[in-house]
């Protein structure tokens, strides 16, 4: 749910880093954090086990900029990947404008990447969403992992709708603006078919 | 644009912003927050530098989503109240409507009781006000709206500006 505020020119939009757990969501969002200009940026909000998984959420608000005269905002957030988080997943996708699912190219991690795309179609479904029609893009991380499986198979397995695919080495930023890009360009494209 | 969409216009926005800037007159409060659902800030008063107010709005919309889920869990439809009793400073956290929460933040100079009383009385102007905007936005969805939204010329070459390519 985009929130426009007219009096004081902002618009707010809310993007999901959806995957399973270890595919490096919140290695994405760290990265943005400590690329943006500390200006622009607001503070990383984790909340996080005692070994660094995420428990709720990570948060990151982003100043972008303005278009049509309106500052534009972005709010970031991951979504626990373990399994047994689902009931909070479920939570973090309420009222949001766009996903970007973090596939994990590793093979062996192939099961859980598309039990986690079933799992966000459910998920989005219960919010009152459409997973074939909510601005998605879909990133393959860990494209430096010698056993990632090749970019055909990753997108016969993983790619359901013409969605914006990224190729990403996350702890390296490869990859990272331009998964957010193609998001953003969705989003904000939707606001202009209002 | 989806029909969820919140906008706020000039007037509605001056509105919230006299009812919780007079709550937090009337419950001597040190600051209060008017924040929507899914975690954005909508209106803000009192001693607003003093707290990230982003963070705030972000974990307070996880926290009553958090409680709403417990609710569910136990029967309940929601628990419209939340309150957290800290050493000096006290957070009281009350749902308003369908898409807003009301976070008031106090310490000795105030009492729970006194900020239950206030936030009850606003509670009820914010939701007549949340209730128009909903109206209004309905009405827009109309096919024969006369609103004309900012943002239906925005090209390829705005999204690359901010991304500063």
């Amino acid at each position: 749910m985009t929130f426009i505020n007219y009096a004081s020119r902002e618009i707010n939009c809310k993007i999901v880093y959806y995957g399973p757990g270890l595919c490096g969501k919140t290695t994405n969002i760290q990265w943005i954090y400590e690329q943006a200009n500390p200006e622009k940026r607001g503070k990383l909000v984790s909340l996080a086990t005692e070994t660094d998984r995420t428990l709720f959420f990570d948060f990151l608000p982003l100043d972008m900029g303005t278009i049509k005269g309106f500052k534009v905002r972005f709010h970031l957030y991951t979504v626990p990947g373990q399994v047994f988080y689902d009931a909070s997943r479920k939570l973090i996708l309420r009222g949001c404008d766009g996903i970007i699912f973090v596939a994990d190219s590793q093979r062996a991690r192939m099961e859980a990447n598309i039990e986690s795309i079933a799992n966000l179609a459910t998920n989005l479904r219960e919010n009152g969403f459409d997973i074939r029609t909510i601005p998605y893009v879909l990133q393959f991380n860990k494209r430096d992992m010698p056993s990632a499986a090749s970019l055909p198979d990753l997108e016969r397995l993983l790619r359901f709708r013409n969605e914006p695919m990224v190729e990403a080495v996350a702890n390296k930023g490869i990859g990272v603006i331009d998964t957010l890009k193609a998001a953003a360009r969705q989003i904000l494209m939707e606001l202009q078919r209002a | 644009m989806s029909k969820l969409d919140l906008m706020l216009f000039e007037e509605e926005y001056k509105l919230l912003q006299e009812i919780i800037g007079r709550l937090s007159k009337d419950a001597s409060a040190k600051v209060v927050f008017l924040v929507d659902k899914n975690g954005q800030q909508i209106a803000a008063a009192g001693d607003v530098k003093s707290i990230d107010a982003t963070s705030l709005a972000s974990l307070t919309a996880g926290n009553v989503a958090a409680t709403d889920g417990l609710a569910k869990l136990i029967g309940e439809k929601e628990f419209s109240l939340l309150f957290h009793e800290g050493e000096k400073d006290n957070l009281h956290i009350s749902i308003v409507g369908k898409r807003g929460i009301l976070v008031v933040i106090f310490d000795q100079n105030s009492s729970l009781a006194l900020v239950r009383l206030r936030v009850k009385k606003a509670s009820k102007e914010l939701q007549e006000i949340f209730d128009q905007v909903e109206l209004r936005a309905q009405k827009e969805l109309d096919p024969g709206s006369r609103f004309e939204s900012p943002f239906s010329e925005i090209t390829d070459e705005d999204i690359d500006r901010l991304f500063g390519d």
